[in-house]
């Protein structure tokens, strides 16, 4: 009867209502007793002798595991730092690219591929900022405008209240800005591009794209060619994933752009 | 039983606190299965079985709102019943638990610290054989009756399975690839051998050729960076147009001679992904041209490759030079005589190359850089692959030379992982494991569509896009969530799968009509964490001889089985759990096949009654007349079953749905010829 032991307790710690618990109880018992004969619950763990020990020893393995998740966090480099600070700009760049092409009347591949490229970039910005989080990294805050891609630096060190911000502009040509990485469109590139329309911006968009894709691979590359980087598993998987969905976007883009060009001789 | 289940809903509705809820539907679904094993005349008798498309399922979603923890979070079960959840040993907590292999009555549950064995004799307690510390992302794991396989891709993978990783770019001890274990003698693997690859393994598959019983076969995926050169000769990550040695573009096929396995090495790398769909070719600017010209009269080896004029590599120079002097007979530095014969014959080696390359088309394009997993099924002579854009269809008949016959692609922009075959090969269904399983893809505003399994059939070596499944219980922003590993279990006809969904849980789902499949059964626990997202949930569950086990990345191993309710039939479930496997390695597909048996002929006219194929009372009188076979003795059994074949032919030829029935009678028959 152990199993039912630990039901009343967990139900108990579960703040059921009394009569109600009764109910359920008995509803359970009806269902054990009504068929007689038929096999009766497995124990969870058969080796526990009590409750107590049952939650002491999750309780236990619950400290160990977030003390092994937190010390596994310990083992990174600065251009695991880099890299990561890098993409998270590189990244918003694709947002302020993808955010154009339902505005622009882009065609619907080219619409679903930016929602995509939104949703996951998003999401990898997100994952970036809090693997420099929890490693007390400066983290980038991406702020867009329009065209205009503004970070801003959030110290994240253990005071509560760290958060000096160190405001600069990645727009035009001016400041300290990510310009030089691989693959990042200049301020009139951007430009350009929104200023275009229709199959003309899916031209172009792809283009852009593909060459900003290839630029993020680049910088996985030369992460995984710096001794000691990416060895920590976090940084290694996130700029796996980031290579092999690029790459297999670039792919998929070289056949879009491939098809744009059919259909346009065929006019 | 209904009465039951909804009364099960009512107190999930308003007990949604941790633990009760399925402690609940726990007891009370023992309770019901243990009624219908101790009682057949319930299975007999039950009358009006719905199609599961009408069948009620919980709502609102009980998935919705779970309590987090580690080991203590929230769970909410539905038409499962968890048999244990056992956490892993106290070096690998923290740690991640990836894929999973079966041998007998062991499990092997891969770690990225290593991988662990555990004797699954006794499901309701699973015991640690060896927890074996040898870290690798993603260990990866496969048997082959006395070897075990196991995948490093990470960068800190030792040949000495040292933790202390490896720090330099280029380093002699690290291991990317696949380590070999002798497990003999289980409870001591003994590492025997590895073979390098250029990218690592990320995943693999295992091959056994039912036409070649010396060696096995292991299919290599991988998709990280390619190792420098100078840590392993012979990689290149340049394209193929620069370096006819390129790792990209390509898998590779390992043979291991089982009478030596520490003989193991890459026989072929094939690249199945060239030639994929039209190029995009772009055209030379006048100053390219002028360029290319001047190049050439310095000397440079311009001609037409990849359908473009273009200076043609040193490596691809090199090459050729090397197969003119070995063409006359020479050895050592080409002559100037050698180079002569080069530039007489560049464009002419060039086009032999892309013919070779491009099987005749003339075209080319080389589709997808790496394949991320591949599903073999050897019975039926094909593979899926799950090639980043493209759904592979192989030809594997010869298992060192696999040959591409069709590819998909996908207007979702799938990401493709993983493949799973139906029984009889006529589907197959592909995953998107968008954002690589880090990524909380099933929140309630993401797409249906993206980070789900597509459903293709396949007709005369042709794939036919039929629908998308996703596991619809949306989950929080911290927890991981995407389609991931998973296999077939054996409910004879109809096509039922189990897959993990990382943080989502696990689910089952009917496939069986392709253009509607089902979600019959699952299982999910609350996030890890209440603010943090930590990666975590199911990578991989499979079905083995009668148990459904789950390898959960932090959690441990959790062992269920199935429970009978107006999806599927406890006459179903006992027919599948006739099926016995000696071994599984989920990449390598088995092909099921159900002993003759009463239960499978009960579970086919359970089918029959909820297809709405025959009259009930048909199908009663059929159920009454096995019963009265089952009953009977030795000729009169065989005698009895016999008629009733033919009675069912009968009855088959006039409707115009046969199929069920003509298998029921061959099931019949079949049995009926053991007495």
């Amino acid at each position: 009867m152990s199993r039912i032991q630990v039901f009343i307790k967990k139900s108990w710690k579960a703040s059921a209502s009394c009569s109600l618990f009764t109910v359920v109880f008995c509803l359970c018992f009806i269902s054990f007793v009504s068929c007689s004969g038929a096999k009766h619950v497995s124990e969870d763990r058969p080796a526990s002798s009590s409750d107590t020990s049952i939650s002491m020893n999750q309780e236990r393995l619950e400290q160990l595991y977030w003390s092994r998740v937190d010390s596994a966090k310990m083992q990174f480099t600065q251009a695991d730092v880099d890299f990561m600070i890098g993409m998270i700009a590189h990244h918003a760049q694709a947002l302020i690219m993808s955010d154009l092409a339902p505005k622009n009347s882009a065609g619907s591949s080219v619409q679903t591929l930016a929602s995509r490229i939104i949703n996951a970039q998003k999401d990898e910005i997100q994952s970036m900022q809090q693997w420099l989080r929890d490693r007390n990294q400066p983290v980038p805050e991406v702020h867009i405008d329009g065209l205009i891609l503004s970070i801003s630096m959030e110290s994240s060190g253990e005071s509560a209240e760290g958060h000096q911000q160190m405001h600069h502009s990645h727009s035009g040509h001016t400041g300290p800005d990510h310009s030089g990485m691989p693959g990042m469109l200049t301020q009139d590139q951007l430009n350009e591009l929104a200023g275009l329309h229709g199959s003309d911006f899916d031209q172009t968009f792809l283009k852009y794209m593909i060459d900003h894709h290839r630029g993020a691979v680049i910088m996985v590359r030369e992460l995984f060619n710096t001794d000691g980087a990416a060895l920590d598993r976090q940084a290694f998987r996130l700029a796996s994933d980031i290579q092999v969905d690029q790459i297999t976007e670039i792919e998929r883009m070289k056949l879009m752009l491939q098809e744009i060009s059919n259909s346009g001789e065929d006019l | 039983m209904k009465y039951v289940n909804r009364a099960v809903n009512f107190f999930l509705k308003i007990y949604s606190k941790k633990t009760l809820s399925i402690f609940i539907t726990a007891i009370v679904l023992t309770g019901l299965v243990s009624c219908g094993t101790s009682d057949n005349a319930i299975n007999e008798n039950y009358s009006g079985l719905k199609p599961i498309s009408e069948a009620s399922r919980p709502s609102p979603d009980p998935r919705l709102g779970l309590e987090p923890g580690v080991f203590d979070a929230e769970e909410v079960i539905w038409n499962l019943k968890k048999i244990s959840s056992t956490p892993p040993p106290e070096d690998f907590i923290g740690g991640v638990n990836s894929d999973l292999a079966f041998k007998g009555n062991y499990v092997i549950q891969g770690n990225f610290n290593g991988f662990m064995v555990w004797d699954i004799s006794n499901p309701e307690a699973p015991e640690l054989v060896i927890d074996y510390l040898c870290p690798a992302s993603q260990s990866d794991v496969s048997v082959y009756e006395n070897l075990l396989f196991v995948s490093g891709e990470g960068l800190e993978g030792r040949l000495d399975c040292g933790t202390e990783g490896v720090e330099e770019t280029v380093s002699e001890k690290r291991l990317r690839g696949i380590r070999i274990f002798d497990i003999t003698d289980i409870k001591n693997p003994e590492y025997i051998a590895n073979v390098q690859t250029c990218r690592g393994s990320h995943t693999h598959s295992v091959l056994k050729d039912p036409n070649d019983g010396e060696n096995v076969y292991v299919y290599v995926s991988g998709s990280a960076m390619v190792r420098p050169e100078e840590e392993l000769p012979g990689c290149s990550a340049m394209l193929p147009d620069e370096d006819p040695n390129s790792a990209l573009f390509r898998i590779e096929v390992i043979k291991v001679p089982l009478a030596n396995p520490e003989e193991a090495a890459i026989v072929n790398s094939p690249r199945i992904f060239e030639n994929l769909a039209a190029v995009p070719t772009h055209g030379l600017s006048p100053e390219d041209l002028a360029e290319l010209e001047l190049l050439e009269a310095e000397g440079a080896y311009v001609g037409e490759f990849y359908g473009q004029k273009r200076v043609i590599s040193n490596r691809y120079v090199e090459h050729f030079l090397e197969e003119i002097v070995e063409e006359r007979g020479g050895t050592g530095e080409p002559t100037a005589a050698d180079s002569s014969v080069l530039r007489e014959n560049l464009q002419e080696l060039l086009d032999g190359l892309m013919a070779e390359r491009n099987e005749g088309d003339e075209t080319n394009e080389r589709g997808p850089n790496q394949c991320h997993d591949i599903t073999l099924y050897p019975e039926i002579g094909l593979a899926g692959g799950a090639c980043e854009g493209y759904g592979l269809l192989l030809d594997i008949s010869d298992p060192v030379k696999p040959v591409r016959i069709d590819a998909v692609a996908d207007s979702n922009f799938a990401y493709w992982h993983s493949a799973t075959f139906n029984n009889d090969g006529s589907k197959v269904l592909f995953t998107d494991e968008w954002g690589g399983g880090t990524q909380p893809k099933c929140r309630a505003d993401d797409p249906m569509e993206w980070g789900a399994n597509a459903i293709f059939t396949i007709e005369q070596d042709s794939m036919d896009f039929r629908s998308y499944f996703k596991m619809p219980a949306a989950q929080t922003p911290q927890e991981n969530c995407v389609a991931h590993n998973g296999s077939l279990i054996p409910i004879p006809g109809r096509d039922i799968m189990v897959q993990s969904w990382y943080q989502g849980g696990i689910n089952i789902f009917d496939w069986t009509d392709p253009e509607n499949p089902i979600e019959i059964a699952f299982h999910d626990r609350g996030p890890l964490h209440v603010e943090r997202s930590q990666l975590g949930g199911s990578w991989s569950v499979y079905w083995y001889n009668g148990m459904i086990v789950n390898s959960e990345i932090a959690r441990g191993l959790d062992i269920f089985e199935l429970v009978p309710s107006d999806f599927l039939t406890e006459n179903e479930i006992e027919a599948a759990n006739t099926v016995r496997l000696s071994y599984l390695n989920a990449q390598g597909q088995p092909k099921y096949e159900w002993p003759p048996s009463f239960v499978l002929m009960r579970a086919y006219l359970d089918q029959m009654e909820r297809g709405q194929e025959y009259e009930l009372s048909f199908i009663r009188s059929i159920r009454a007349d096995l019963r009265e076979a089952e009953n009977a003795e030795g000729n009169e059994k065989a005698y009895l079953l016999n008629q009733l074949a033919r009675k069912v032919e009968v009855e088959a030829n006039g409707s115009s749905r046969k199929s069920r029935a003509r298998v029921l009678a061959k099931t019949m028959k079949q049995l009926s010829s053991t007495f």
